[in-house]
Formats: C-alpha cells, sequence, structure tokens
C-alpha cells in the first residue's frame, strides 16, 4: 500500500472506490486537457497541482494541521480567503466538477439541483473525499437556493450574501464578513490582526495579478495558451497554497510572454475567438472548454467563478485599520457579479466590455442544469449581445457524456455561424 | 446522395444501425464519386474513417432547403435524434433553436409511441388524423409518456384520442422553438417526420400556413451537404 492509499485509508475512505474515482476523472483530463498539442511546458505545474489534490495537497494540509492551523472548506468564492488565512487557518475550495460522484450525491439530494452540488457532496457521501474528514469548518453561502439549504443538513457556517446591491444589502455582507472573522477568530484561537490581514491581502492581490497578467496574454491572437490550460490554471488556483501558486503562475506568464514574441500557440491567427460566460468549471469538469476548442476555435475568456469574477478587482490595501481594512474586503467581494443579484446589471456591463477587451468573436452561456439564476440571467445577456450584435449560443448542461452529440452539433452550427 | 452538376441522380437512405461506418462504406461502394461531405451525428466518425470535410445537420438543412425552395426563410426539422428550428436567409443560418438531450419531440418519440400503442408509424398518424376527440399528454419525456399512455390504454380510453394527444404534445414543443427563435415565411417541414400527415396538419392549423415539403424530406440534409461539397462552403 503506497503512503497515500495509507493516508485515505486513516482518513477513512472507500479506497477501492477512490481509486476508481481518480481514474474517472484521469480519463476525462487525458480525453480534454491531455489531447492538446503545443502545451506551453509552465502547464506541467498546474497538472499536477490537480493531480495532486487528492494525496500531496491533503498530506501538506494534515501536516499544517499537526502545527496548529486550520483547515476550512469553502464552496463560493464569496469567502473572503484573505480573513481566514489571517487566523492561521488555511481554506480551500471544494466544489466537485465530477459525474462519478453524482449518483451518491443523488441518494440523498433531489435529482433536480445542479450536478456542482450533487458533485461535491457526492464525494463526501461516498466517503472519496479526503477534505471532509480534515476539514475544520465547513463555510456555505447563499448564493442559491440548492446550496443554502444544503448548508442545514451539513450544519456549515453560513455567510449571507444578499440578494440585491443597496446600502442595506451592502451594511448585511458586511456584517456576515465581521461575523466571519469572529468564527474564524473563535476557531482557531487566533485574533485577526492588521498586521497579519494587511499581509493576507497582499498575499491574495499577488495572486488576483498574476491571473490577470495570465489573462491579459490571451488577448493576443492567436493566444499563447487554450482555453482548457487557462481552465486548469483557474481550477488549481483554487486548490493551491496562494503564494506558492502565485510563484509558478509567473514562471508561466514568462514562457507565455516569449511564446507570444515568438508567434507560437496552440491555435492559428483568425481563429474564431469565444467567450464562455455563466457557470463556473470546477476541477473535473472540462466539457465545455474541450468541446470548443476542439471544434477549431478558440475559448479566450472565462466570464465565470472560474475566470474574470475570482481574479478581477483587488482589495483595497490603503486601509489604516482592522475596522477599515473589513470593510475594504467587504467592498471588493461584493462586486462579484453572481446571478444572484438582483437586478444584476453590473455583469452585463462587464460582459460587454470584455467582449471589447478580448474581440471576442462569439458568446457561449454556459449554465449547469437546474442553476436558475444564470439559467434566466441568460435571456438578458442574450440580448444585450444582440443589441451589440455579438452572436451568442447558451448552453445547459450537467457533467454527464449523454448529451455530448447534441451540444456537439450546437457548438459547431454556431461557430458555423461565425463563419 | 449524389450530386452531378446541379442534378441529384440518386439517392440512398438507411438505418443508422449498430455500425454506421460499415453501412455508409457499403452505400458509397455503389457509387463513383470525386468529393465527400458528412453530415449528421455520425459526421466524426465519418471524417477520421472516410477522410472528408463535415458540416453540421443544421448547416446542411438549411442548404438543403434552400434548394428545395429558393425563398425558404424558417426550416422545421424533427429527425430521429433531436428537433430544431433554423431561420435561414438566401441558404445561410441566421439563428436556431435545438431540443437538447432527451427525445422528447423528436421521431424517436413518435416511433416509441405507436408501438406502445400497438401501431406501425403510418397507421399511427392515419388513426390520429381519424380521432374525434383527444387527450391531452402531459409527459414530455418519452419514458413518462410511455407510462402515462399505458395508463391511458388501461383506463380504456380511446387509441384515437391518445395518438391525437401525442401528436399535439409534439406540436407544442416546436411551437415552443418557434417561439423563440420567430419565424418568417416560407417555412419548409423536412425531416422524417414530415412524412407525418398528422403532424404536417396540425403545424399547418396552428400556423394557418402552408409548410412546403419537399418530396423526400428525409434527403434535404444529405443534399445540403452533397452541395456543400460542390461548393466547397
Amino acid at each position: 500500500m503506497s503512503n497515500h492509499e495509507k493516508m485515505w485509508k486513516a482518513l477513512g475512505l472507500d479506497v477501492e472506490l477512490h481509486k476508481e474515482l481518480l481514474g474517472s476523472i484521469d480519463r476525462t483530463f487525458q480525453q480534454t486537457v491531455g489531447t492538446q498539442k503545443d502545451r506551453p511546458e509552465g502547464m506541467e505545474y498546474f497538472d499536477h497541482a490537480l493531480h495532486e489534490s487528492h494525496s500531496g495537497r491533503v498530506a501538506e494540509l494534515i501536516e499544517a494541521r499537526k502545527k496548529g492551523k486550520k483547515f476550512i472548506g469553502t464552496f463560493c468564492i464569496y469567502v473572503p480567503e484573505e480573513i481566514a488565512m489571517a487566523a492561521d487557518a488555511i481554506p480551500v475550495a471544494l466544489c466537485g466538477g465530477t459525474q462519478f460522484s453524482i449518483p451518491y450525491g443523488e441518494k440523498m439530494f433531489p435529482r433536480d439541483i445542479c450536478p456542482l452540488i450533487k458533485s461535491t457532496f457526492g464525494l463526501a457521501l461516498a466517503k472519496i473525499c479526503p477534505y471532509g474528514p480534515i476539514k475544520d469548518l465547513g463555510v456555505g453561502e447563499t448564493t442559491c437556493d440548492a446550496k443554502k439549504k444544503a448548508w442545514d443538513v451539513v450544519n456549515f457556517h453560513v455567510m449571507e450574501v444578499p440578494q440585491k446591491k443597496g446600502k442595506l444589502d451592502f451594511d448585511l455582507w458586511h456584517q456576515a464578513v465581521i461575523e466571519f472573522k469572529e468564527k474564524v477568530e473563535e476557531l482557531t484561537g487566533r485574533k485577526v490582526e492588521s498586521s497579519r490581514l494587511n499581509k493576507t491581502i497582499k498575499t491574495m492581490n499577488e495572486k488576483r495579478l498574476a491571473l490577470q497578467r495570465l489573462n491579459a496574454l490571451r488577448k493576443n491572437d492567436p493566444p499563447p495558451l487554450s482555453g482548457l490550460d487557462a481552465l486548469v490554471v483557474m481550477q488549481a488556483a483554487l486548490n493551491d497554497e496562494p503564494a506558492r501558486f502565485t510563484e509558478y503562475l509567473h514562471e508561466l506568464n514568462e514562457e507565455l510572454e516569449e511564446r507570444v514574441g515568438k508567434g507560437v500557440s496552440p491555435f492559428t491567427q483568425g481563429m474564431k475567438r469565444i467567450m464562455i460566460s455563466g457557470c463556473p468549471s470546477v476541477m473535473g469538469n472540462w466539457k465545455i472548454h474541450a468541446l470548443i476548442e476542439k471544434a477549431g476555435a478558440a475559448v479566450v475568456i472565462d466570464e465565470t467563478c472560474t475566470g474574470t469574477r475570482y481574479f478581477e478587482n483587488l482589495v483595497d490595501n490603503t486601509a489604516e485599520d482592522l475596522t477599515e481594512q473589513l470593510r475594504a474586503l467587504a467592498d471588493r467581494y461584493m462586486k462579484i457579479n453572481c446571478a444572484c443579484f438582483s437586478p444584476n446589471n453590473e455583469r452585463l456591463d462587464a460582459i460587454l466590455k470584455i467582449v471589447k477587451d478580448y474581440s471576442v468573436d462569439g458568446v457561449v452561456h454556459y449554465v449547469l442544469q437546474y442553476c436558475h439564476g444564470y439559467n434566466v440571467e441568460a435571456i438578458r445577456v442574450s440580448s444585450i449581445l444582440k443589441q451589440a450584435m455579438i452572436p451568442n449560443l447558451k448552453v445547459e448542461t450537467d457533467y454527464s457524456t449523454e448529451d455530448i452529440g447534441q451540444l456537439r452539433t450546437r457548438i459547431d452550427a454556431f461557430l458555423e455561424q461565425l463563419d | 446522395m449524389i450530386l452531378e452538376d446541379t442534378q441529384f441522380s440518386e439517392f440512398s437512405i438507411v438505418d443508422t444501425g449498430v455500425d454506421p461506418l460499415a453501412n455508409s462504406k457499403e452505400i458509397l461502394d455503389r457509387y463513383d464519386f470525386t468529393k465527400i461531405v458528412a453530415t449528421g451525428y455520425g459526421r466524426y466518425l465519418a471524417q477520421v474513417h472516410l477522410d472528408c470535410p463535415v458540416i453540421t445537420e443544421i448547416k446542411a438543412y438549411a442548404f438543403g432547403a434552400h434548394y428545395f425552395f429558393p425563398e425558404c426563410r424558417t426550416v422545421i426539422d424533427i429527425g430521429g435524434q433531436d428537433s430544431k428550428i433554423i431561420r435561414i436567409s438566401d441558404g445561410k443560418v441566421l439563428d436556431f433553436e435545438m431540443n437538447d438531450r432527451c427525445a422528447a419531440g423528436t421521431g424517436k418519440f413518435l416511433e416509441v409511441m405507436a408501438t406502445t400503442l400497438g401501431y406501425t408509424i403510418d397507421q399511427f398518424w392515419r388513426e390520429a388524423l381519424q380521432a374525434e376527440d383527444t387527450i391531452a399528454i402531459n409527459s414530455m419525456c418519452t419514458v413518462f409518456a410511455e407510462s402515462e399512455v399505458i395508463t391511458l390504454i388501461s383506463q380504456g380510453k380511446d387509441r384515437q384520442s391518445i395518438s391525437l394527444g401525442l401528436h399535439q404534445s409534439i406540436l407544442n414543443r416546436i411551437m415552443v422553438m418557434m417561439g423563440r427563435t420567430g419565424f418568417d415565411d416560407e417555412i419548409v417541414f423536412a425531416g422524417g417526420v414530415a412524412k407525418n400527415k398528422c403532424m404536417v396538419h396540425l403545424i399547418e392549423k396552428r400556423l394557418s400556413k402552408q409548410l412546403l415539403i419537399p418530396d423526400e424530406p428525409q434527403i434535404v440534409g444529405a443534399v445540403g451537404a452533397a452541395l456543400a461539397a460542390q461548393s466547397n462552403k
């Protein structure tokens, strides 16, 4: 038995089923990300980060916990990681992107809720998630109905993300941020001090800047890396240790800058440039990116939680005391244009700006099945894009492969329209 | 479908079956051709094994419908695997809607329902046309609709009325898609289900319009692909 297998066994996992899970995710990875040509060498680290997410990274967290750190599982980019880190906790996003665990999730949860929730809870219910057993705290939020009722089942700490963007709503969110600080302080027994928070704000801003640099490079025609590879980087961003991630990302960025100089790209110049907008594609899910890029177009930007919504807007680091810092954090996170808000006009403005900045030829609005927020918001997204004469296609799908034939036809036909 | 100059000389229709590649190779062996384009769900299989370019059936139906009826602006295509509304102008796709994932609203749905009712496909629409009354079918899903139909049969309901109800459920599905895309005259009805006279009647009645239907509605996509091969589009 390998060391990792011993670790999984000690965590109480179903080791055999867990092996099948890793095999299944790896097959999907090899069939999508793995079949690409001319990948940047710097991608090796991020591929590795994904492959180690259930082994090396978990071992690292177990070690950190032995040294007194606490591990917090999160499920949304609305959770301000800076605060957790300043109190000596390690936050990691634990969303599931694999079809493999969905039947296990459906043993408890209704079938007609989004695949991300069913996949996430399915991993825990099937005893194939190594993060569950080492988690000191789960932090949920109220960005959709299915999620917020799921948190009740597992007794997580819940941050209330408001539904509107007025003053009352900001005050509510600001209070949720303060309560989160108090919650992590209680968990770790360590106070969030202004000087520590200043450091973690800096760490996370640097991570965002590195991701912004990566994405700015995608503005080139042709972009120096594929949309699938950019997605792999984003998926690693949600799992990896932030400072280390940033360091490797800068290495990749430097390589990509060289590739731009030399004209090296997996794509050819003039290839159709696609923006994916809408729901996130978390680890295990490379479905839509692979379909679009296999059909001969380039995904040049993601307006999703695994895209711009994660790395745009820095936290103002000029705040002088803890009170101001917490307000600055609340401010930055409140700018994430989630479809849970009504209205959410800022997202529409952002989409039009990104279309222009990235010279986008067409937008694929990606909706995870049963995600009502993004599904209904797609009506307004489509209408503003039509006005701007930008072709767009809405696809609603889950993690399974049963609709691949129809999806391929729709995506291919959409790309044919762009010719 | 074989296209020589501007004339279609011959065509052949076979079921996809379990080995579509062998089926298409067998047909291809019978003909001489200089260029070939594949379309439909098996297009990538053909691309790899027959070394030919591919187009989607959406583009193919747009080309094909334009060829048969140059004034066509909207195509209703109900095939075995899916149904689509395609808005076109001069044979170019402007917009389309396509039902996704399940068999609801497809020829396969009708096929399964005909069998459940003990009819052949032709009997099914003939009987539906003779119905004096209709029974609303609520389920869109093929599996659920089948149990709904079985329930209705066991209640002793009239088979003709159930048949009409099933056709109307497809009609409603098509009208939802047409509501999304909008539609202009002329409207071409293509795909295998265009041979179903009850379906034609119901759509024409709902739209208060005459549909244009090619003599062989099943080959419109193949004609489109042949035209694409000829013009290198």
